[in-house]
C-alpha cells in the first residue's frame, strides 16, 4: 500500500535542522532495530530452536547459531510428533473453513444484494445482529449443538465438519461481500436478466468475475483466521488423531523432546509467513479495508 | 465509487437508511420479488450455516442458562439457580478483578506502543516497507505457538529473559509463576501479538491528516511538539478510541494467553472470563452456570458493540 503521506509532522525544512536530523536518525535507528528484534527475532529463534540440542537451549537461550546444527531435528518432528500428520489435519480444516466462508459470503451477498428476496433485509438485519454477540459467547451452545444437531439430529462432534460450518457462519465476510456487490452497476444484473440469464449465470458469468478483489480479501482473512484457531478445534475434535497442529502444540510440548516441539512450532509459522510474502499487497489492504485486528 | 452507483441505481435507494421519496416507486416493487428456485438456493447455504450456527446457538446460550443438563438427562428448569450460583462463586470476583487489571495494564502499556510506533514508523521515509513488515510479523506467529515461546523466554531457570536480566546484572524474575507478576507478563506477551495490526491501522489514519494543515501550522510558526499534539493528535482522537474499545471487547475475550501460559494461575490470578466459562463447562460439565455467563458476557459484549458502532458511524473518516 501506499499511505505514504505527501509530507508527516516533519517538513523537509525542519530534516535539514542539525538538532532534530540527528535525534531523529538516532531515534529512529534505535527504533527500528527494537522493531527488527522484537518482530523478527522470536521467529528467528524459534528457526534456531529447531535445529540446536535441547540442553544448549536450557544451557545458553541467548546463542545466535548451534554449536552443532541437527537438521535431522526437523524430520524427527515431522515424524516421531507426527507434526505432518497434524499439519495435514490444519490444511484440511483450514482449506474445508476457508470454502465454507466462500460460499456463504458469496451466495449469501449475491441473493441480498442482487436478487434482493421479500425478507432479505430481515435475514441481512439478523446476519448482522450476529456481529454484536462475538462467536465466544455462544462456545457453550455451539458445542452442544454440534454434539446434537436441531431439528435433523445427529452429532457432528469429532469430524471436520465441526470447524468447517461453524466457521462460516461469519456476519462480517457476508457484510463487506454485500457492501461490494451493491457498488457493482445494477444495469449489468438487469442487462444479463433482460437476455434471459438465470439466476446461476448471473451469479457465475456476471457478478463473480468481477469480484476478485473481494474474494481475495475474504479468502485471505478467511485462511489466516482459521490457521490461527485454537480454541474451537480443541472444543470440538476431541480425538488426538484429527487436531490441527495448534491443538497438538501444547500437548506436545507437556512431554515431548523440547527441541523438536520447537521445530513443530517452526513448521506451523512457515505456511502463514508465505502467505504473507506471496499476498502482502493484499493484506495490508484488506487491513486498511477493514479496519479490523487479525 | 458508491455515490455513483446511488446516482445511477434507483434500487439502491432501497437499501439507504433515508429512501428518497422523491424515486418512482416501481423500482422498488420490482426489486422486492419472490425469490424463484435458483434464488432460494444461492440464499441456503447462508440460511442454514447461520441458523444452525449462528442464530441457534446465540438463542440456545439463554435457554441454557435456565436450565440444568448433564447431556443424558433432559434438561430441567432452573430458573435463575444458574446465576444465583455464579454470584456466590468467589472465582467470579476474581475473574472480574483479573479482566479489569488486564485492561488498566493494558492500557497502561499495551495501548501507546502502537502510537508511538506508528508516529515514529510515519516519519520513516525509505525504510517505511520494511518498518511495516517487521512490526507485522508477530501477527502472523499463530498465537500458540508465539504463547509457547514465550512461555519458554519466561522460564525462570531457563527462560531468555531472566538470562538477558542476568547479562544486564539485574535480579531473576519470577516471571509467570507470582501473582504480582504474571497478569503484567501476559499484557506484555498480548501487547507483542497484537500490536502489529494497530500499528498498521494508526499508519494509515496518520496518512490520512491533510498537509496542509501541517503547513499551515508550520508557517504559523507552531514547534514540532504543538504540531504533533495539536494537529495530528486530534486526527487520531476518533481511531485511538476505536482501538481502545475494541482492545476491551478483546480483552473480556481472552482466553489462549492465560490457557497456555498459566491455565490461570498462579492462585487464580490470571483466570479470565472465557477461561472461566471453559472451566465451568468442560472441566466440571456445568454447563448452565457456563452458558448463565456466557449470557453476561454477551450483554456486556453487545453493550460494547453497540457503542463502538456508534463510534465508527461518527468517525467514518477513520
Amino acid at each position: 500500500m501506499s499511505t505514504e503521506p505527501a509530507r508527516s509532522v516533519l517538513s523537509a525544512a525542519d530534516r535539514r535542522r542539525p538538532t532534530v536530523r540527528w535525534t531523529l536518525r538516532v531515534a529512529q535507528a534505535g527504533l527500528l532495530l527494537a522493531v527488527a528484534i522484537a518482530g523478527a527475532g522470536p521467529i528467528l529463534w524459534v528457526a534456531k530452536g529447531a535445529i540446536s540440542p535441547t540442553l544448549e537451549l536450557l544451557q545458553e537461550p541467548l546463542r545466535l547459531w548451534p554449536t552443532e546444527p541437527e537438521w535431522e531435528n526437523l524430520l524427527l518432528a515431522w515424524r516421531e510428533l507426527r507434526v505432518g500428520r497434524y499439519l495435514l489435519n490444519t490444511v484440511v480444516l483450514v482449506g474445508g473453513s476457508w470454502f465454507v466462508q466462500l460460499l456463504v459470503a458469496t451466495t449469501g451477498a449475491f441473493a441480498l444484494s442482487v436478487l434482493r428476496p421479500r425478507y432479505g433485509r430481515l435475514v441481512y438485519a439478523a446476519v448482522l445482529a450476529t456481529l454484536f454477540i462475538p462467536g465466544t459467547t455462544s462456545l457453550v451452545a455451539l458445542y452442544l449443538t454440534i454434539l446434537d444437531l436441531p431439528i435433523t439430529g445427529g452429532s457432528i462432534a469429532n469430524t471436520p465438519w465441526a470447524v468447517w460450518l461453524p466457521a462460516g457462519a461469519q456476519a462480517f465476510n457476508v457484510l463487506i461481500m454485500k457492501q461490494f456487490f451493491d457498488a457493482l452497476p445494477r444495469e449489468l444484473y438487469e442487462a444479463a436478466m433482460v437476455d434471459g440469464a438465470g439466476t446461476w449465470r448471473l451469479f457465475w458469468l456476471i457478478v463473480m468475475p468481477m469480484s476478485g478483489p473481494i474474494v481475495a480479501v475474504v479468502s485471505l482473512l478467511a485462511v489466516m483466521g482459521a490457521w490461527k484457531e485454537f480454541l474451537w478445534p480443541m472444543v470440538a475434535i476431541s480425538d488426538t488423531e484429527q487436531q490441527p497442529l495448534a491443538v497438538a502444540l501444547p500437548r506436545l510440548a507437556e512431554s515431548a523432546e523440547q527441541n523438536q516441539v520447537i521445530a513443530g512450532m517452526l513448521i506451523a509459522t512457515i505456511p502463514p509467513l508465505v502467505i504473507f510474502f506471496v499476498f502482502q499487497r493484499h493484506i495490508v489492504r484488506g487491513i486498511g479495508f477493514t479496519g479490523l485486528k487479525g | 465509487m458508491t455515490e455513483v452507483q446511488q446516482r445511477y441505481t434507483p434500487t439502491r435507494a432501497a437499501d439507504t437508511a433515508t429512501p428518497s421519496a422523491d424515486r418512482p416507486r416501481p423500482a422498488r416493487r420490482r426489486s422486492r420479488r419472490r425469490l424463484g428456485l435458483g434464488g432460494l438456493v444461492t440464499l441456503l447455504p447462508l440460511l442454514l450455516v447461520f441458523g444452525y450456527f449462528g442464530w441457534w446457538p446465540i438463542g440456545q446460550s439463554v435457554v441454557l442458562s435456565v436450565q440444568q443438563t448433564n447431556l443424558v438427562d433432559p434438561p430441567a428448569w432452573v430458573g435463575v439457580d444458574n446465576f444465583r450460583y455464579l454470584f456466590t462463586d468467589p472465582l467470579l470476583w476474581t475473574t472480574l478483578r483479573n479482566t479489569a487489571w488486564f485492561v488498566v495494564l493494558a492500557l497502561l502499556f499495551g495501548f501507546p506502543v502502537p502510537v508511538v510506533l506508528a508516529l515514529f514508523g510515519s516519519e520513516l521515509q525509505r525504510l517505511g516497507g520494511v518498518f511495516r513488515v517487521l512490526v507485522y510479523l508477530p501477527v502472523l506467529v499463530p498465537p500458540v505457538v508465539a504463547l509457547l515461546l514465550w512461555k519458554w523466554f519466561y522460564d525462570p531457570d531457563f527462560g531468555l529473559f531472566n538470562q538477558v536480566l542476568g547479562v544486564a546484572g539485574l535480579d531473576p524474575r519470577p516471571w509467570l509463576q507470582s501473582t504480582a507478576t504474571a497478569m503484567p507478563s501476559l499484557v506484555l506477551a498480548t501487547t507483542w501479538a497484537h500490536a502489529g495490526s494497530t500499528v498498521l491501522i494508526y499508519l494509515a489514519a496518520l496518512a490520512g491528516v491533510p498537509s496542509e494543515l501541517y503547513e499551515a501550522a508550520e508557517i504559523d510558526g507552531a514547534s514540532i511538539w504543538r504540531r504533533l499534539w495539536h494537529v495530528t493528535m486530534p486526527h487520531l482522537r476518533g481511531v485511538l478510541l476505536i482501538m481502545l474499545l475494541l482492545q476491551i471487547i478483546g480483552t473480556f475475550q481472552i482466553f489462549t494467553e492465560p490457557f497456555i501460559l498459566t491455565d490461570g494461575g498462579p492462585e487464580d490470578s490470571t483466570v479470565t472470563v472465557l477461561l472461566l466459562i471453559y472451566r465451568y463447562a468442560f472441566l466440571n460439565g456445568d454447563y448452565g452456570t457456563a452458558a448463565a455467563l456466557s449470557v453476561l458476557l454477551a450483554v456486556v459484549l453487545a453493550t460494547l458493540s453497540a457503542v463502538y458502532l456508534r463510534l465508527t458511524r461518527k468517525w467514518s473518516t477513520t
